[in-house]
């Protein structure tokens, strides 16, 4: 009697790449929610516009380079990317922008680099970095928050602003800037930080909400073992430390660290972005030097560079230092007395 | 006194890095008491069942053979251990035969056509009931006979690792391995359970031999019923505590085993022995009971046939060489659903590709299932291609060793094997765990094996290079050395004799060796006396002459 060959194991358990990333599409939905609930539509048609051309150009790419293409679409990276880059823009940009940034992520991050598993940067970034660079004034343009007591633009009235091709008359109107950004400029302007915070405009209590929302979602993904402590961990915490003593230092010319962690884009980065597996460090301690160098670029940037917000510029950053990191971090191994730095052990091996 | 010890003092268990919980049907083969399988036609012993160097054969083709008569003995130049004829019949060949590995490969096999009879050698050892009276040396001398050897899988020779306690560091604490943490396999749940008091008894031969200060015998806690049953058989002994552990595969892995037990590590490229512990499988513990006490070799063990592939899964006491074809024709035979016989467990057993292919003394698992059955826990996703690495790092958390696999998969993937190695492939235990857990469904382990196989030949080819450039080197060097040497001789044998001429000029007659003196005295003399002599013949010639 002939049976078949194969090697082992023969076992394999239910995990796999689509129930990863639809983790981490259920874990963003909170966060979703909050900001739909505080912007309104923009936030939802942003997501959905940004999805489908993801997936249409996720499509082409892989005809391009005759891949199969029902598993790699299967696989959701596409949709995760699209999603995390529409929730780090504006509500209600135009779709070609949105166009632009998805692009740049799924064929020039991600596909020319070899598709899934291969990009050393990570594609979400690289869109918000290109659209940062190439439109300055979209990228600032959030719109007034529900909470502030404006009303929000409807359904129909979001579609026709992020579908027409003739600029909204009144888009000076509706539009405000994020704290963030308020604060930079307030800051660079001589105001000192408690009377910002004082303004009507101010709108940090907003992005409190959104920012639990997006860290309940994390502690999801954590529960759910799709990421580890480190990166969030390292990164918040060596933002609040900075932050914190800058703070006490000078509390006029520096914001405060409840700013700094819930003002921007701080934890959607530390759960979602910094986290994504293919451009992070692997290693344990490796982790939690790349966490806390984003933390600490999050903060020079923000601070002392040009843009309100700094996510991406820290995380491309660190990106690039990723293959130095994993290998000089490796743990120690079973049996072995210490983690020897690989050169160490290549001279042991040659003398 | 010991039951109150034992109760009060619980060992602390420890963790090993990572590990998973694969599914780990047990239930199917447990349930009924080991039965003897019976003796099949023919048997096929490979001379090589263990680690080490293939046994000599010591029988002919044509030559009866009794039961438990060795028919290879252990080699002896290396590790090796007897092969005895598990029962009685006659040398049928001696051949290359297929062998259970996992690239098929064949070897030197001893093929007995058996009679039926069972017949024992007249020589059958005493048995040693009263051991603990023996003396070590004996008892040692018995398990080398008996050709025993780690049944748990290494098949390293049971008798050199005992001695190599005896010779060098004394065993502080004894470790039985009961973990069994193999999905599917039950051999040794069932052996605890049915023969609890001989492994008790197989313990206490170790115990004389060894003498360490305890013994822990340690049972995943899926196996209740080998707990208890062990327990009651040892109460009377207060060096041996049974102690029950979670249950993670890969628990019974021997270095998983010591850290779970001691918190301590194996260190790196040494032996459980260099921090006083030495790990013992159940399955040796009762052979090493049968061998002294009842006087058998290594003839049969217990072997689980399992899986929805055969109509009786059990666990059965096979002779040594019955080939996998008659264990499951003993068993029921097969069902329609026998994709794949797997020798071993899901996890790191191997496929065979035919069932004529005989049991060895490492085989403790026929493994018969169909395809859907062992892919049952992902089978939505069964035909999914493998993917890319996302570097998730989940064969990270659950590695046994804390390796990396998904960066070693990356530089194997560039055939950097210098990188690879920098990372501790060689630590790598085989065991699966990063395959299992994949998202992707990379068989990393595939390419662990790969690499470490491509490592080691490349360290034996630097080895040969490193060699023969080191014989050319001498060479060279000798050549040059002897060159040297002679040249010298010639030198210093001119300068002498040119010393000596001069000398002998400078100094003329005045100081003459006494010795040369009386030398070329008796020279001259002699010289004198021939030409007196020489003389005096022509002399007498002429004389004659004349006279004529």
């Amino acid at each position: 009697m002939k049976f078949k060959t194969d090697t082992s194991p023969f076992f394999g358990s239910n995990s796999n790449v689509s129930r990863v990333m639809l983790q981490v599409i259920l874990a963003l939905i909170p966060g979703t929610l909050m900001m739909f609930y505080i912007y309104g539509w923009g936030i939802l048609i942003n997501v959905v516009v940004a999805i489908v051309f993801a997936v249409a150009l996720e499509t082409l790419a892989l005809i391009i380079r005759k891949r199969p293409i029902l598993p790699f679409l299967y696989d959701l990276s596409a949709i995760v990317t699209a999603w995390l880059l529409a929730l780090s823009l504006p509500p209600l940009m135009p779709w070609w922008i949105l166009l632009i940034g998805i692009f740049f992520a799924i064929i020039i991050a991600k596909h020319l680099y070899g598709g899934l598993g291969y990009n050393p940067f990570n594609p979400a970034m690289i869109g918000f970095a290109v659209l940062i660079v190439s439109f300055p004034f979209e990228m600032s343009q959030w719109i007034q928050n529900g909470q502030l007591g404006s009303t929000l633009p409807s359904l129909i009235e979001s579609l026709n602003m992020v579908f027409s091709s003739v600029a909204t008359p009144d888009w000076d109107a509706i539009t405000m800037a994020t704290p963030l950004d308020e604060v930079k400029t307030g800051l660079r302007a001589g105001t000192a930080y408690a009377e910002i915070a004082q303004q009507k405009q101010f709108s940090l209590t907003s992005w409190i909400y959104i920012s639990v929302a997006f860290a309940i979602g994390g502690a999801w993904l954590l529960y759910k073992k799709i990421i580890h402590w480190q990166i969030p961990a390292s990164m918040i915490g060596t933002l609040a430390i900075f932050s914190g003593i800058m703070y006490l230092y000078s509390p006029e010319t520096f914001a405060s660290p409840l700013l700094h962690i819930f003002g921007g884009a701080t934890v959607l980065g530390a759960f979602f972005i910094a986290t994504d597996p293919v451009s992070a460090s692997t290693t344990p301690t490796g982790k939690l030097i790349y966490g806390a160098s984003i933390g600490f670029f999050i903060y020079v940037i923000r601070v002392w560079g040009n843009y309100p917000d700094a996510i991406a510029f820290a995380v491309l950053i660190m990106n690039m230092a990723v293959p130095l990191i994993d290998y000089y971090t490796q743990p120690r191994v079973y049996g072995h007395r210490s983690s020897t730095l690989p050169s160490k052990k290549i001279e042991g091996k040659k003398s | 006194m010991s039951a109150v010890i034992k109760k009060s003092a619980p060992i602390k268990l420890w963790k090993f890095h990572g590990g998973v919980h694969p599914p780990f049907h047990k239930d199917e083969s447990n349930q009924t008491p080991i039965t003897f399988a019976g003796i099949p036609a023919q048997l096929v012993l490979p001379l090589q069942q263990h680690i080490g160097i293939e046994a000599e054969p010591c029988v002919h083709v044509g030559d009866s053979v009794y039961k438990g008569q060795i028919i290879a003995s252990a080699n002896k130049i290396g590790l090796s251990a007897n092969i005895h004829a598990p029962t009685s019949g006659k040398v049928s060949a001696i051949e290359e035969k297929p062998l259970p590995h996992i690239s098929g490969l064949s070897g030197l096999c001893i093929v007995i056509e058996t009679d039926g009879k069972d017949k024992w050698d007249e020589s059958k050892l005493e048995s040693y009931v009263d051991y603990e009276n023996k003396d070590t040396k004996k008892l040692l001398e018995r398990i080398e006979q008996a050709g025993i050897v780690g049944l748990g899988g290494a098949t390293f020779p049971t008798a050199v690792k005992v001695a190599g306690s005896l010779n060098e560091k004394q065993v502080k604490t004894l470790i039985i391995n009961g973990a069994e943490c193999e999905p599917y396999i039950t051999c040794d749940d069932r052996l605890m359970r049915d023969k609890s008091a001989e492994i008790i008894s197989g313990i206490g031969i170790l115990q004389t031999m060894l003498k360490p200060e305890k013994c822990l015998i340690a049972i995943e806690d899926n196996k209740p019923e080998a707990i208890e049953a062990l327990r009651l058989a040892c109460q009377e002994d207060s060096n041996i505590t049974v102690v029950p552990i979670p249950t993670l595969y890969p628990s019974g892995g021997e270095k998983q085993l010591i850290e779970i037990l001691t918190g301590q590590q194996v260190p790196a490229n040494g032996l459980p022995l260099d921090i006083g512990l030495m790990g013992i499988n159940i399955g040796t513990v009762y052979s090493i009971y049968k061998s002294v006490i009842e006087g058998e070799p290594l003839l049969s063990r217990i072997v689980t046939i399992t899986g929805n592939g055969i109509n009786k899964p059990q666990n059965l006491e096979v002779l040594i060489g019955t080939s996998f074809n008659y264990l499951a024709e003993q068993a029921g035979g097969y069902t329609k659903m026998a994709d794949h016989l797997i020798m071993g467990g899901p996890m790191m057993g191997f496929a065979l590709e035919n069932d004529q292919i005989p049991i060895v003394k490492a085989t403790n698992c026929a493994l018969i299932s169909s395809t859907t059955m062992l892919s049952e826990s992902n089978s939505e996703y069964a035909d999914q291609p493998t993917l890319p690495c996302i570097r998730c790092g989940k064969c990270m958390d659950v590695c046994p060793v804390k390796l990396l696999p998904q960066q070693m998969y990356w530089h194997i993937r560039a055939k950097d094997f210098e990188k690879t190695l920098d990372h501790n492939i060689n630590d790598c235990i085989d065991c699966g765990c990063c395959s299992y857990v994949c998202p992707s469904h990379i068989p990393l382990v595939d390419y662990f094996r790969f690499a470490k196989t491509e490592i080691r030949n490349q360290e034996i080819a630097t080895q040969k290079s490193d060699l023969s450039r080191d014989r050319h080197e001498f060479l060279l060097f000798r050549k040059e050395r002897d060159k040297r040497e002679r040249d010298e001789k010639r030198a210093a044998h001119k300068a002498a004799l040119q010393k000596k001429k001069a000398e002998a000029g400078k100094n003329g007659d005045a100081t003459k060796d006494p010795n040369k003196d009386s030398k070329a005295d008796a020279i001259k003399a002699a010289m004198a006396r021939a030409k007196a002599k020489k003389q005096e013949r022509s002399k007498k010639e002429s004389e004659t002459k004349d006279e004529i």
